[in-house]
């Protein structure tokens, strides 16, 4: 008895080939996509400093650069970005975790140089402890809006913070960070604001930052981790 | 469907004896729904429609909302009732599996079709323009140079969209700018959005304003707030990452309390104001992009 043989034609072959490859293609993309999805900064916590009229107290220590470094971003060394103090150390993260009904105290070494905001009223301290800010050491409810280098704003909070620059002279500026408070040139900027109930709250930078890109709103200013984030308050 | 009791075609095939009149029937039925549920759903679903009557667009907009429902409840009758009715009458014995007619054509139906339709379309379109006429826009943008304006005073208001916050300003109150929208009741408001960046696009929910946000474009919009609330503020054009947090909550207050607000807000920014631009319809920011 004659068996009979299962072929496959050209078009079969070819078919099956462009399905087999489609397939895999479609796989690269999802988990492309899905590690991108899920790529998100770790929340770092404040750091619990006491209390202050009955309310906990936590602090965040952050930094601002013009350019983030190889070290905290490979992929993105010349993005603007905060950095965040966590045990001493400096970590690329812009979630944060503050208790609710609490006073968080800021601290931002500014190390950036200056890009003027494109809305003048932004320039204008809202929503802290005072009204308030301290620019090193002194305290100013507004700066001018020509001299912000970025601003910390917590929309829901009402929270409006701007952040004046380097300015252009300045000696031993950072080219690259994470930068050192220590030696090179910055500005010191703290301020305070309370936290109400518990939830996620989003914060971003105003000022038009990140260079060469559309607006100067593109790459860092809509990436998690770089200039904007959430504050988890908990 | 013919008077003798088959799909309308060419090669319709005689029904048996006895057979009713389908169609006068299928009118009949399709005439009664209508009747009852058109005033049903204007009366007792109309005032439930959005966006509210929190402004004199906002009620225009339900009205819309009900004359266009109204119009479309006997459209919708029409294909529920003649698809309820095919099922329980042309529904096929159990164990017979017989072709149905083919249908070829019935030049009178569609020209029905065509002109019923070509009614609905148009009369929507005149009732639509005159509405966008009398309403000065219904609540919408009407660019720079709207072609009707509600007469008498009104209160001009920018509404300023940036990646990714709206603020306003308050032209006859010294210029100042602020965070939050607060309007008096009773007053026709004027509204001038226009983008610093991107396309936005500025929804006052509950006020039945909607309007886009272009960069170098006063799109102007009118609203009268008929009755104090706090309305919904959302940008309606994606924008970015924070495009979902384009939200805010607006007051509308009492004329003595609206009065009260502003003259806190100028007090409140009086160094900001004098660091901002010049009021104008439009701005044109620098820095548009850094380092380049």
């Amino acid at each position: 008895m004659r068996r009979e043989r299962f072929v496959v034609s050209a078009t079969g072959r070819k078919l099956a080939a462009v399905i087999l490859a489609v397939v895999a293609l479609g796989a690269l993309i999802g988990l492309y996509v899905s590690s991108w999805a899920t790529a998100v900064p770790k929340t770092i916590p404040g750091t619990p400093s006491g209390s202050s009229a009955g309310a906990p107290t936590t602090s965040l220590v952050l930094q601002t650069d013009a350019a983030v470094g190889p070290q905290e971003s490979p992929t993105h060394p010349d993005w603007v970005s905060y950095l965040v103090k966590q045990n001493g150390r400096w970590v690329r993260s812009t979630i944060f975790k503050v208790p609710a009904n609490s006073v968080v105290h800021v601290t931002v070494y500014q190390f950036d140089g200056d890009s003027g905001l494109r809305n003048a009223f932004l320039s204008a301290v809202q929503g802290t402890g005072g009204g308030v800010e301290t620019v090193d050491g002194k305290a100013v409810t507004h700066i001018d809006p020509e001299e912000a280098s970025h601003t910390f704003v917590v929309p829901q909070m009402g929270v409006f913070v701007p952040l004046p620059g380097v300015e252009d002279e300045a000696k031993n500026q950072c080219e690259y960070g994470p930068c050192d408070p220590a030696t090179m040139a910055h500005r010191t900027i703290e301020f305070t604001f309370r936290t109400g109930k518990k939830g996620r709250y989003r914060w971003q930078c105003f000022v038009p930052c990140a260079a060469g890109t559309y607006f100067g709103f593109g790459g860092p200013m809509q990436t998690l981790g770089y200039m904007d984030g959430y504050i988890d308050v908990v | 469907m013919s008077s003798s009791g088959t799909p309308a075609g060419g090669d319709a095939v005689p029904g048996p004896s006895g057979e009713p009149n389908h169609l006068r029937r299928f009118l009949a039925i399709w005439i009664g729904c209508s009747v009852i549920a058109t005033p049903l759903v204007a009366i007792l679903l109309g005032p439930l429609l959005p966006p509210g009557n929190g402004s004199d667009a906002a009620s225009g907009q339900v009205t819309d909302n009900t004359v266009l429902l109204s119009m479309a409840t006997p459209v919708l009758l029409l294909v529920v009732v003649y698809l309820v009715y095919a099922l329980l009458a042309f529904r096929q014995p159990r164990g017979a599996a017989l072709e149905g007619p083919a249908v070829r054509g019935h030049q009178s139906l569609q020209t029905l079709w065509i002109v019923v339709s070509g009614v609905l379309v148009l009369t929507l379109a005149a009732y639509g323009t005159v509405r966008l006429e009398t309403g000065y826009g219904a609540g919408s943008g009407n660019g720079p140079k709207p072609l009707t304006a509600p007469k008498g005073e009104k209160l001009p208001v920018q509404v300023i969209a940036q990646q990714w916050a709206f603020t306003y300003r308050y032209p006859t109150y010294g210029g100042v700018e602020t965070t939050h929208l607060e309007l008096p009741v009773g007053k026709t408001v004027e509204l001038h959005v226009t983008s610093l960046d991107v396309i936005h696009s500025f929804w006052a929910y509950q006020l039945g304003v909607k309007a886009d946000a272009n960069p170098g474009v006063d799109n102007v919009a009118f609203v009268k707030p008929t009755k104090i609330e706090t309305f919904e503020v959302h940008c309606a054009e994606l924008c970015g990452i924070w495009h979902g947090g384009m939200f805010d909550h607006g007051h509308v207050v009492s004329d003595t309390d609206f009065e009260s607000w502003i003259a806190e807000q100028q007090a409140r920014f009086a160094a900001t104001t004098k660091a901002l631009p010049k009021y104008s319809t439009t701005y044109t920011p620098e820095p548009l992009e850094r380092g380049e």
